[in-house]
């Protein structure tokens, strides 16, 4: 099999990877949003302690 | 059985549960990562071409481990849901509600792959088939559990009427996987999960294993991540959430 056979897929291209990328899409953002959200989250938990901590 | 219940209580204990998650998630995503590529150069360029679908078929090995995540994940989401409503269990409610957004991803997947499957297949992008349909009715299930939490603003109230929402859900699970046998439309039938011996080839098969064991594992993964997040927010107040956010 060669790469251009691979990637055309026997004339499914379009639909097999279209497919797949947006399955990756999909995973890739359930991985960031946690990762983004638990920054933020810390962040603005440091962010009050120190305010209360001046009070 | 001493040892059971201290894990229990431990368990329990948000401050070691944190902690034993965030231990766990490396491990879990590289085994998660390993599996997903091994599955895909399984699916992509080892299995055969199917002799009546030609290479249209490879979207099997990920619209399938989507579709049995959607459904699993709905078990375990209402299961987490009775836990919390017969126990209030803390965790319980946190997994509930996290397993809600990744199912929720995993049905989106299953319904995308399977209308960008059957174009070509079936010379449609959708039809109202016994199948789709109650895939569809799962995902705004799922939504319908993700907007009635938020739209409640204590979390342990919201977190007890999510679960009712959720177990009421659950009839919907057989219906979806019977729906094939029920109602003789255009999606095919089981061809893993027959009594006999399953009616695919062996290199198909692998990869379609490899790839709904890699999908279980991600949910793994991104479940602790988010439960993990949740717990911060929920005890935001405490000792040791403020001790883990500032150092200084």
């Amino acid at each position: 099999m060669t790469m251009s056979e691979f990637f055309h897929m026997g004339g499914y291209a379009f639909y097999v990877w279209s497919s797949y990328a947006i399955t990756l899409v999909v995973l890739v953002l359930n991985v960031l949003v946690p990762l983004r959200n638990r920054r933020k989250l810390l962040a603005t938990i440091a962010r009050r302690a120190r305010r209360a901590r001046r009070t | 059985m001493n040892t059971i219940v201290r894990l229990y209580h431990q368990m329990g204990s948000p401050r070691y549960f944190y902690r034993y998650a965030g231990y766990m998630i490396p491990w879990l995503a590289v085994s998660c990562a390993i599996l997903m590529l091994a599955g895909i150069y399984q699916g992509l360029v080892v299995a055969p071409t199917d002799y009546q679908q030609g290479d249209s078929y490879r979207i099997m090995f990920i619209h399938v481990p989507s579709a049995w995540m959607s459904m699993f994940i709905y078990v375990v989401m209402a299961v987490c849901g009775a836990i919390a409503l017969i126990w209030h269990m803390k965790l319980a409610e946190i997994f509930a509600i996290s397993s809600a957004h990744i199912g929720a991803s995993f049905t989106f997947l299953a319904l995308v792959t399977g209308s960008i499957w059957g174009k070509p297949m079936w010379g449609t992008w959708w039809v109202w088939d016994a199948r789709l349909t109650s895939e569809l009715i799962l995902l705004f299930l799922y939504l319908g559990v993700i907007a009635l939490y938020n739209a409640i603003d204590d979390k342990r109230t919201a977190a007890r009427a999510t679960a009712i929402l959720a177990i009421v859900g659950v009839v919907n699970i057989p219906i979806i996987h019977f729906s094939v046998k029920w109602w003789n439309t255009l999606h095919q039938g089981p061809t893993v999960s027959k009594f006999d011996a399953p009616s695919i080839d062996v290199r198909m098969l692998i990869p379609l294993l490899l790839m709904a064991v890699a999908f279980k594992l991600f949910y793994a993964v991104v479940v602790l991540m988010r439960a993990r997040c949740e717990l911060l927010e929920r005890e935001r107040n405490s000792q040791w959430v403020n001790e883990l956010a500032g150092p200084e």
